[in-house]
């Protein structure tokens, strides 16, 4: 047996005492977390992701360049021959394309809540955040807080980009519905993500897996080019497709139009997919082991 | 409820765990484990790689729900009490599990905001810390940049950032080379003198007894053995003496003879045909010298000798009479991994 000498207080008054003394309580008995406790939880890694931009800035290459690169290839390859058909030119197709673009980054960005989720998963830093006394929910909080102000930022640089071009936007505050109506769009779809991250072995099958289901949704839709000229199969997909429907609303918001159906569509595609996928991911990230 | 952490004596212990049972699957990575880890000691969890060991951290760390069984740490239930128990324990796994991207002391510092310490309080800790494991230096880079021995003791600083009573130390050394190895046991010993409670897990017979006072061995999820380390040492022999007899005809008889004398240590004399050696359990220098004694008195050359330390293959043998790797076995202990998932 051993030869420490037993120490002269008991465990529980050493025990006890020592988170007592060290560690403010912010719970009760049972250790429940306090809302100011889990904001400041939140707030700390928000923070870390943060960090993560000023000491590796590539990682926001993806949330800064998409915008640009898409907006320049669509317009100047497609631009001239799309807008024609529009009846107009390239001005015409900056018009169309640029709130479908703006519909289409959410989607790309919530992407990264999976894979980013899932390198914390298998980095183990993941097992330090849940073997410490925070509530698990701020783990998924933070992430989301950070992909949301990624999406921000990466339609901030597409609006610029888009209005260096010859963008239009005929009405601010339709602007602003549209940016809000992507944003919750993209928002819901993060669930979705988070899921892939949690469940798939490693981050390349959460991109893969992700890309997947993003190039015929972003593709077989009215984000790129209006949906008329397609054949009926495929039509009959863009219309029940609710990218189609973010992308329409986000033009009519835009640069006027009827808006009104499409809006709802879109709000009620996201509810429909948080109610769904939110308890799910929950679900899965709490019992994942 | 009923108490299970106090002993009859009155003394308390910092973990008590009672047929702990989890399966992945088909596979039982606990297969009913009892452990009792007495305040301010260090025990050590000794078992093969699919041991279970990790699990069984998994387990007592609230990152894994047992399905059976009672396992409490400091007081806290692991089940009921997840949170309480959260506030009480350090861990540090077999994959450094600090954030690369972020510095050193971002991580510290990250570590103590999430423990509800003050900016203040834990930008102090995060730096006595980094201090107190040579790190200052490095402290503003980031982690991606550090070495393996590094990592690790920033891993070890961060267990420590919330003072944990009960700190799970999950192949500390695992992957490091022999130097910085020798490094981390240094940081652990001092760990251990601050009055921490250690559940270490480990496949080195050495490093179990650099560190640990008392030793549980477990193999497929069930514990095989369990004492205090010189206890376990005399079961599977303190050290072990390899002879190679020149001829290898020699190899039983000169067994047989040995174990008759009763001058060795507590565990038979094992053959290992395959090699051409006897691996004769030794506990003191009286006894390797009567040994050698005997050898020659028989009139055998001896073809080659050598004293090792048992490796955890031999302790195996020893104890369960089969390898520690055991490849006969016919459950696929390979459907699981013992690593963070």
């Amino acid at each position: 047996m051993s030869s420490h000498p037993s120490p002269t207080a008991t465990l529980n008054e050493a025990l006890r005492a020592a988170p007592l003394n060290t560690l403010p309580r912010t719970g009760d008995a049972d250790g429940r977390i306090g809302l100011r406790a889990q904001a400041r939880h939140t707030g700390a890694l928000v923070r870390r992701n943060l960090l993560w931009i000023r000491n590796d800035p590539q990682s926001v290459a993806d949330a800064v360049l998409m915008p640009i690169v898409f907006a320049l290839l669509f317009v100047y390859v497609f631009g001239g021959s799309i807008g024609q058909a529009l009846g107009g030119g390239q001005e015409r197709y900056v018009q169309y394309v640029i709130p479908g673009l703006m519909a289409m980054l959410g989607m790309n960005i919530a992407m990264g809540v999976g894979t980013g989720f899932n390198e914390d998963f298998q980095k183990g830093i993941m097992d330090r955040f849940r073997s410490l006394p925070i509530g698990r929910s701020s783990v998924l909080l933070a992430k989301i807080s950070v992909e949301l102000l990624r999406m921000l930022l990466a339609t901030t640089i597409l609006l610029t980009v888009a209005v260096l071009i010859g963008f239009d936007i005929t009405s601010w505050p339709g602007l602003f519905a549209a940016v809000g109506l992507s944003v919750v769009f993209g928002s819901s779809l993060m669930w979705i993500f988070l899921v892939l991250g949690v469940t798939l072995k490693n981050a390349q099958s959460v991109q893969a897996m992700g890309f997947l289901v993003l190039f015929p949704l972003q593709f077989g839709s009215s984000i790129f080019a209006p949906p008329q000229s397609m054949p009926g199969w495929l039509r009959s997909f863009t219309d029940y497709n609710p990218l189609s429907s973010l992308a329409d609303a986000a033009r009519g918001l835009m640069t006027g139009g009827p808006v009104a159906h499409d809006v709802m569509i879109t709000l009620g595609w996201s509810v429909a997919l948080t109610a769904v996928m939110a308890p799910i991911a929950i679900h899965k990230f709490r019992t994942k082991s | 409820m009923t108490r299970i952490d106090k002993e009859p004596s009155g003394a308390t212990r910092a973990v008590t765990v009672r047929g702990l049972v989890k399966h992945y699957g088909e596979t039982r990575a606990l297969d009913g484990v009892d452990l009792d880890v007495r305040e301010g000691t260090v025990m050590g969890v000794l078992g093969p790689n699919g041991a279970g060991k990790t699990t069984l951290v998994r387990c007592l760390s609230t990152l894994v729900t047992p399905d059976s069984g009672q396992a409490t740490v400091a007081g806290y239930d692991v089940v009921r009490q997840p949170r309480a128990l959260r506030r009480v324990i350090g861990l540090t796994g077999q994959y450094a599990s600090v954030d690369e991207k972020l510095s050193g002391f971002e991580n510290l510092y990250m570590i103590g905001r999430l423990l509800d310490l003050s900016r203040k309080d834990a930008r102090g800790r995060a730096n006595g810390l980094l201090e107190r494991f040579s790190l200052t230096e490095a402290a503003g880079r980031p982690v991606a940049t550090y070495s393996g021995g590094m990592r690790r003791r920033l891993d070890l600083a961060a267990s420590m950032m919330g003072r944990p009573a009960v700190l799970y130390l999950d192949e500390p050394t695992t992957g490091l080379d022999p130097r910085t190895r020798i490094e981390v046991w240094d940081e652990v010993k001092r760990m251990v003198g601050d009055g921490v409670t250690v559940l270490l897990t480990t496949q080195y017979m050495e490093e179990a007894e650099q560190l640990a006072s008392e030793l549980t061995v477990i193999d497929r999820g069930k514990v095989i053995a369990k004492g205090g380390i010189d206890e376990l040492k005399a079961q599977v022999g303190g050290r072990t003496l390899r002879v190679r007899p020149a001829d290898p005809a020699q190899l039983r008889p000169l067994a047989r003879e040995l174990d008759g004398l009763g001058i060795t240590g507590l565990a038979t004399t094992t053959v290992d045909a395959e090699n051409g050696t006897l691996l004769v359990p030794i506990l003191s220098d009286e006894q390797l010298t009567a040994v050698v004694g005997a050898i020659s008195d028989r009139g055998v050359t001896i073809g080659s000798i050598s004293t090792e330390l048992p490796s955890l293959d031999e302790v195996f043998l020893s104890l369960t009479g089969h390898k520690a790797s055991a490849p006969q076995d016919p459950a696929p202990s390979t459907t699981y991994e013992e690593v963070a998932v």
